[in-house]
């Protein structure tokens, strides 16, 4: 077994102002797995997600992507802010996928995937191009390249959001609720995407309220509530045996 | 059985054809505005006052078209430097420098406050003020170079200085808005892949924020056209300098002025063609599919209600 987790969140504490959102979090998820994160809203699970690439600062504890400190550097015994340059070079390499897709409003879907690789990687247009185009047809969106957000449904632009953050070569995939905001009958088409990824060996960690995708999917299921994880383990273990009263309580009201 | 009926109810025949609904009060306000209109245009040709013979004679005076040039070039160069100045107040505006947002706040609470004539005339005796102008460091230090205000301030820099500098002003508070219009999940997302700050407000917000910009913005330049004619006090020869000038040498005091309408009449006709190619060309990412029209329209436009088949 590969000794280093991908993603190694210990004792994470945050505040917003009186608020403790996050109280000591610890999870860990190997490269090549799928974590999925459930829990009652507000339980802080798109804090946690927002913290492992640093879009919002953490009061406590460390995250490690990838074995290196996320928004730090340990130094003398004390952690010290990053500078923006290093934060954007981390970030880089951690792919988020929003509830609102939050694809770029002017840009068609083509210059969406190839926007970042160029102006983040520096990399050359035509290189560039032909990758988006290979991302687009594997999201199955090859034929509306052209097309702007406004143009696609919420499932083609959460797809084409996919694409967009697989076109850094991301180290691991942040989902947070990827499917909530969609339409009934759109929510398969991104589910499926979702899973060919994790067929393809992606570190994923999805934030979701799809219990039958948790299950077939997940290598692992975190149930968080009052910003700490409460319950953890195999999916069908947690789904079909939860152990603690406050899991229980909460998959009696959504299963 | 089914309980819903699909047959015609017993007794109701099919109506045949549809009779639009008449609007005789629409059919009355036209006649009668049009009406006004043949008066107002016969009034224009047959009053013999308006002189348009000495109008047309002055419409191509080279004073004239110096005038225009002039005025044009102001335009273009005061809009160009007062939206870069704007864009860079908007930015420190909304900095979270404390020191940077209220400096901008008060250039603008400043520039926007006092009437551009009396900024224009103060840039103009600025050597009054302070008769040189020393660059070196500030409370004492040793002066590099020490210039004379009164050679630096040409009539010209202190309309620029007038123009830009109260221009600045209310592009700022275009500018602003129009950043604070684009969702946050814009940024979010530039963030999220690892985007800086500097190429995420270039390449995602104001590219965004322009679209809301352009219609102000394109008042702002009409407006800006007309301002400079302002100039004309501090004794730079611009197209109003021209108008009043020939006027008080001829006495022609009717057609001169109306050479210059037509004039700025037509620039500013212009200016409107440019700004909504600019909106079209902003617009572009709203478009339907569907070819679905804007939907405003729709609602404004009685005479030609939504096609069924346009949804
Ligand atoms: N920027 C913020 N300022 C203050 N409170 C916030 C902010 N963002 C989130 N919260 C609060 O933190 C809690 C956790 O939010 P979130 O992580 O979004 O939960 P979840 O994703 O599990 O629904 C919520 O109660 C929310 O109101
Ligand atoms: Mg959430």
């Amino acid at each position: 077994m590969n000794a280093l987790p991908m993603v190694q969140v210990s004792d994470v504490h945050k505040h917003y102002g009186d608020f403790h959102v996050l109280n000591g979090i610890n999870l860990s998820l190997n490269a090549g797995e799928v974590m999925c994160v459930v829990g009652p809203s507000g339980s802080g699970k798109s804090t946690m997600l927002r913290c492992i690439n640093h879009l919002e600062k953490i009061d406590a504890g460390t995250i490690h992507v990838d074995g290196e400190l996320v928004g730090y550097r340990a130094r003398n015994g004390n952690l010290h802010e990053m500078k923006d340059k290093d934060v954007c070079r981390q970030r880089a390499d951690v792919g988020m996928v929003f509830q609102k897709f939050n694809l770029f409003a002017h840009m068609t879907a083509l210059e969406n995937i190839m926007e970042a690789p160029m102006q983040v990687r520096g990399r050359r247009r035509a290189d560039v191009r032909d990758e988006a185009m290979e991302l687009l047809e594997r999201v199955g969106l090859d034929a509306k390249s052209g097309n702007y957000p406004g143009q696609h449904s919420g499932g083609q632009q959460q797809r084409v959001a996919i694409a967009r953050a697989l076109a850094m070569k991301p180290k691991v995939m942040l989902f947070d609720e990827p499917t909530s905001a969609l339409d009934p009958e759109l929510v398969g088409e991104v589910l499926d995407v979702m899973r060919e990824l994790a067929a393809s060996g992606m570190t994923m960690a999805v934030v979701t309220h799809e219990m039958a995708f948790a299950k077939e999917v997940g290598n692992s299921l975190v149930f968080m509530d009052g910003g700490t994880v409460i319950e953890s383990g195999n999916p069908r273990d947690v789904l079909n045996n939860p152990q603690h009263p406050r899991t229980q309580a909460f998959l009696s009201k959504v299963l | 059985m089914s309980t819903v009926s699909t047959t015609k109810p017993v007794g109701v025949t099919a109506p045949r054809k549809v009779i639009p609904l008449r609007r005789p009060g629409r059919i009355v306000s036209a006649i009668i505005i049009l009406v006004l209109v043949a008066q107002g245009i016969l009034v224009l040709f047959t009053n013999p006052n308006f002189e348009w013979g000495v109008v047309a004679s002055y419409l191509f005076a080279p004073p004239i078209m110096q005038g225009l040039w002039l005025t044009l070039w102001l335009t273009v160069v005061a809009m160009v430097l007062g939206i870069a100045l704007g864009v860079v107040l908007a930015i420190m505006r909304l900095s979270s420098n404390p020191v940077a947002s209220y400096t901008a706040w008060a250039f603008v609470w400043f520039f926007r406050g006092t009437p551009l004539l009396v900024q224009l005339v103060f840039w103009y005796n600025l050597a009054v003020l302070f008769p040189s102008i020393n660059l070196g460091i500030p409370f004492g230090g040793p002066v590099f170079a020490s210039l004379d205000a009164n050679k630096i301030i040409t009539p010209i820099i202190a309309s620029l200085l007038g123009l830009v500098l109260n221009e600045a002003a209310y592009m700022a508070e275009i500018v602003r808005s129009g950043i604070t219009a684009v969702d946050k999940g814009q940024v979010e997302a530039a963030s999220a892949l690892g985007m800086n700050r500097a190429k995420t407000l270039r390449r995602i917000i104001l590219p965004q924020a322009s679209r809301v910009m352009i219609p102000p913005a394109g008042n702002e330049t009409i407006t800006m056209l007309k301002s400079t004619s302002l100039v004309s006090v501090v004794a730079v020869a611009d197209l109003m300098y021209q108008v009043n000038l020939i006027s008080a040498q001829t006495f022609q005091t009717i057609p001169l002025p109306i050479v210059a309408s037509l004039w700025y009449l037509l620039a500013t006709s212009v200016l409107s063609v440019g700004q909504s190619r600019l909106e079209r060309k902003f617009g572009r990412s709203d478009q339907q599919v569907s070819g679905q029209g804007n939907k405003f329209k729709q609602l404004f436009n009685a005479r030609r209600p939504m096609k069924a088949g346009n949804r």
